[in-house]
């Protein structure tokens, strides 16, 4: 397998290409595309701006309903939102609008923060504890209305898994932390290395700021509980080394990725990428269960990943710490279980064993929130209509409250939006 | 195989299909590779006086990521010697003795500079000339050009001179810049033409240049108005064809007219046709795509002759004329309205906006369950594909309020969606010129208006 890298694989559109798709755009009224982005960007104005060359105004208009238009340009899964509901997609094609949408927040970059208008000081406070999609989303906002936001964040550098978790193929580090920049422009403070529960407590905050938004995501990736998981890589750690340390990375020959869900997926595609001569993908139901994407799973099968579906890992073989194999079983799928999915059981007798030197597991994300003592729903914090949890004051949103429905970066910034609204009415209740 | 034969003024050509004259047939090499392409005809680029061109004299009219939909150019006569002009018409109406060469001509307004010119011509072995009475820009500042075509006395004269000693046919070019097009018309049957043709361009400034402040194009920092061609100045040259086919005096005469005006298609040919043209010329199409288009040109033409069994060109020539008419003769209680094929909609909503922004607000959007509903007035928690197209509300016209404008028919982006179905009005057939003389006081009194529309059932919202 050739390795092409990790580089973004759309190249970004010429100023040409751009006007002749934005040309092509119907401009709908009270458009479907604009219905199904989780943010509602006036999708139809923003593309004839382009088309007008009034590419300033068509940067504002995104910024306008989402101001991490610039990642979400990149990573929006816009086959099943925007692009999906386009008016043309039945018959022809439809609009290419994330590749729009990065062409217009391109072409203004670290200007971004030049066209947001910020209110005079409020004397409000608010804290935001992490600082992905959801946080700086829900800390722009509220910096636009005049609060003093302090965002705190656990890890050296902010955005959250766009910087440490969407791969460079979606998303260079850089796009990420442009837009931290931009945040921090409109007034906002960030705070890395502060994390809660070990630097502070909730109880801190609220002390301290008339309101705290919690947009603290997920945790790592869940325990397997098989013999030899010390020699198993975590998915999440595996495409951060790829973003951030390239270099410093090793990828086996022959890389056995446990999983077939997105993240799943952004591993192999790290592998293939960097260099594995064979990667496979292990899964313990069908391809029809599976949460990745279908343009995903085209994605990765075009790249020359197979595939083990009805497989379960069962062991690694690590004799004296050089994985070897991964020893698994077959399985069969039973009666349909409670969220409609049918349970797979293991085949009796049915052990066989994949050679591979390398083995990274993608199964999902920890729900570490047990500890605030908020009322939790399958592990994630509960939330009212207005984002509010179980404790007056304090809300959240984006992957931490998600307990139904894929997650995404658009849907965070979406939930950072609308609570800085509603933080914003309770905060400014009474006051004039 | 319909027959696309056609004879004009008696000049006989293989199919309809003439260069017009300009660019395209600037030389007798470039006229050559035309009739080698199958072009019927050429009108030569204009001769006459010497001229020097400048640069940067097209223009152009792009819109919506089209381009070219428009030219516009500031282009004199040909500024190649005459003499090396007329040896080429020569040359090329020897080797293609079945094709009409017709030589456009422009001299100074003498009597005997139009019959030494009209002498040299006839030498050539052309079959016709056209009389250049439309040029807009240049050669009307010395006098020709626009200058005689319009202003009708010296239309009439110079044609006269031209008449006087001519043994082949004249066509006489109209300008479009005058504000009835049947007075030149006229004029030049007076002065004994033998044939009309028109459009020539149109007085247009194409752009101005948001960066610098000066005209698109510039030349040397300076601009003015050119003429105007192309697609975009079809509907101008047919309502022109129209009127002369409509005038008494035009159309008594008999004259053949040669249109153009924007000819791209054999769609756009055979509306001509059916308007009167007995032959067509293209310019702007071919500087855009070449003279490779008289293929489709004829193919396409044939093939819907056969389809309308319509087996000359003959046939076809003026067979919509007696459709033309005036409002004041319209009728009255003819009534139509929108129907949308909701099996073809796909729900852009751009029918909805122009009727309820523009028009007579008529369409509603209905939800699943048949109610109307407001535009925008999604939850904005809800989000995804198959919540934004599954929820999306149909647009419906009701009927019983659309005025039958048909905007939304034509804003439509679907290929018959919309449909304009006759909807008997049921009130009596009656005309705008009928009314005025049985009912006056109709024309000034919007009281007695309103008497007559609620005595007639006509309801205007
Ligand atoms: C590998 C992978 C690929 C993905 N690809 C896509 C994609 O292509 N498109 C897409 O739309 N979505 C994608 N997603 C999902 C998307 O990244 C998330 O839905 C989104 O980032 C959620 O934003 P968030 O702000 O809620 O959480 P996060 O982005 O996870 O941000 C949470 C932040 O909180 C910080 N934090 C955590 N605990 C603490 C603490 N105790 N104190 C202080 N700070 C803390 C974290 O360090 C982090 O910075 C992907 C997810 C993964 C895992
Ligand atoms: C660049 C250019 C030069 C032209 N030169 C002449 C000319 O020399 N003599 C003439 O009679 N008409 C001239 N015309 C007018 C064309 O013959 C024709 O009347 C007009 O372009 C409309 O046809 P179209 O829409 O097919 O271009 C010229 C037009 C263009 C665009
Ligand atoms: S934010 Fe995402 S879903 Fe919304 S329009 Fe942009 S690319 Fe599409
Ligand atoms: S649905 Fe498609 S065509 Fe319509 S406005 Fe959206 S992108 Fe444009
Ligand atoms: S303009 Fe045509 S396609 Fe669009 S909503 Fe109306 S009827 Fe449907």
């Amino acid at each position: 397998m050739d390795s092409k890298g990790l580089q973004e694989t759309h190249p970004p559109l010429t100023a040409h290409e751009a006007l002749v798709e934005a040309n092509r755009c119907l401009y709908c009224f009270d458009a479907p595309c604009m219905h199904a982005c989780p943010t509602h960007i006036d999708i139809p104005r923003f593309i004839k701006k382009i088309a007008t060359e009034n590419l300033r105004g068509s940067a504002r208009t995104i910024l306008e309903a989402n101001l991490l238009g610039a990642t979400c340009a990149r990573v929006c899964p816009v086959q099943e939102l925007c692009e999906g509901a386009c008016v043309l997609g039945a018959e022809h094609k439809p609009i290419a609008i994330g590749r729009l949408q990065r062409h217009a927040m391109d072409s203004v970059n670290d200007r971004g923060r030049s066209m947001i208008p910020v209110a005079g000081p409020s004397g409000r406070q608010v804290a935001v504890v992490g600082a992905g999609p959801a946080g700086l989303s829900c800390a722009g906002e509220l910096a636009k209305r005049g609060h003093a936001v302090t965002v705190f964040e656990k890890r050296d550098l902010a955005g959250g898994l766009s910087t440490y978790g969407i791969i460079g193929l979606r998303e260079p580090v850089e796009t990420s932390l442009g837009e931290v920049r931009m945040i921090e422009g409109l007034g906002v403070r960030v705070e890395t290395n502060q994390a809660l529960g070990r630097d502070f407590v909730l109880a801190d905050l609220q002390g301290r700021f008339d309101a705290v938004f919690l947009s603290v995501g997920l945790g790592t990736t869940p325990e397997m509980t098989i013999p030899g998981e010390e020699f198993v890589l975590d998915g999440l750690a595996y495409i951060e080394d790829s973003k951030l340390n390239p270099g410093g990375m090793k990828i086996g020959r022959h890389v056995a990725v446990i999983g077939a869900g997105n993240t799943a997926i952004d591993c192999a595609t790290v592998a293939v990428r960097l260099g594995a001569e064979r990667v496979t993908m292990i899964y313990r139901r069908t391809a029809e269960e599976m949460t990745a994407y279908l343009h995903e799973y085209e994605f990765i099968k075009n790249e020359g990943v197979e595939f083990r579906f009805l497989t379960q890992p069962v062991r690694v073989l690590a004799p004296g710490g050089h994985v070897t194999g991964l020893d698994c079983v077959r399985m069969e799928l039973g009666e349909a279980d409670a969220s409609g999915r049918r349970a797979p059981r293991m085949v009796p007798g049915s052990e066989f064993t994949i050679e591979t030197d390398q083995v990274v597991k993608a199964v999902g994300q920890e729900k570490p929130w047990a500890a605030l003592g908020l009322a939790r729903a399958k592990g994630f914090i509960s939330v009212n209509e207005e984002f509010e949890t179980s404790l007056r004051g304090v809300f959240a949103g984006g992957d931490c409250i998600r307990a139904r429905g894929t997650a995404s970066t658009v849907m965070a910034v979406q939930d950072g939006k609308l609570a800085a609204a509603a933080i914003h009415q309770r905060i400014t209740e009474g006051a004039n | 195989m319909a027959d696309l034969t056609t004879t004009f003024a008696g000049v006989r050509s293989p199919n309809p299909f003439w260069l017009a004259s300009a660019p395209p047939s600037n030389s007798g090499s470039q006229v050559h590779r035309a009739f080698e392409a199958g072009w019927g005809g050429a009108v030569w680029k204009t001769i006459g006086p010497p001229v020097l061109n400048v640069s940067n004299r097209y223009g152009a009219w792009h819109y919506g990521g089209q381009r070219m939909l428009a030219i516009n150019n500031v282009e004199l006569i040909s500024d190649r010697p005459l003499e090396v002009n007329l040896r080429e018409i020569t040359e090329v109406k020897r080797a293609w003795p079945d094709r009409a060469v017709i030589a456009s001509v422009m001299v100074e307004s003498k009597p005997e500079a139009w019959h030494e010119i009209v002498r040299r011509v006839e030498d050539t072995g052309a079959d016709g000339m056209e009389l250049n009475y439309g040029c807009p820009h240049g050669m009307s500042e010395r006098g020709m050009g626009a200058a005689v075509g319009q202003d009708p006395g010296y239309c009439q004269e110079i044609t006269s001179w031209v008449t006087a000693v001519a043994k082949i046919p004249v066509i006489v070019k109209l300008t479009p810049n005058i504000t009835n097009i049947v007075v030149p018309a006229r004029a030049a049957i007076a002065g004994g033409a033998s044939a009309l043709s028109l459009i020539n361009t149109i007085n247009s400034i194409a752009a101005v240049d948001l960066n610098t402040f000066e005209l698109t194009p510039s030349i040397g920092g300076k601009g003015g108005h050119g003429g105007y061609a192309g697609p975009a100045v079809k509907p101008v040259a047919l309502n022109m064809l129209a009127a002369l086919g409509a005038d008494s005096v035009v159309g008594k005469s008999g004259l053949p007219i040669s249109g153009m005006g924007g000819i791209t298609t054999w769609q756009d040919a055979a509306e001509f046709l059916l308007l009167g043209a007995s032959s067509v010329q293209v310019c702007t199409a071919v500087m855009h795509y070449g003279f490779r288009i008289v293929e489709d040109l004829c193919d396409g033409l044939s093939n819907w002759m056969d389809e309308k069994g319509l087996a000359t060109i003959g046939d076809v020539i003026g067979k919509s004329l007696p459709r033309v008419s005036d409002f004041k003769d319209f009728d009255l209680s003819y009534r139509a309205v929108a129907r949308i094929d909701e099996a073809k909609c796909i729900k852009c909503n751009l029918c909805y906006v122009a009727c309820n922004d523009t028009a007579h607000q008529c369409i509603d959007l209905i939800d699943s369950s048949g109610a109307a509903v407001v535009p925008y007035g999604y939850d904005v928690r809800s989000n995804g594909k198959d919540e934004a197209v599954s929820k999306r509300p149909q647009p419906r016209v009701r009927e019983d309020d659309c005025v039958g404008c048909r905007l939304c028919y034509n804003v439509c982006p679907v290929e018959k969606c919309i449909a304009m179905v006759d909807a008997p009005s049921g009130r009596e057939s009656v005309t705008w010129d009928e009314l005025m003389q049985s009912n006056p006081e109709l024309g000034e009194d919007w009281e007695a208006m309103k008497a007559y529309r609620e005595k007639h059932g006509i309801h205007v919202h």
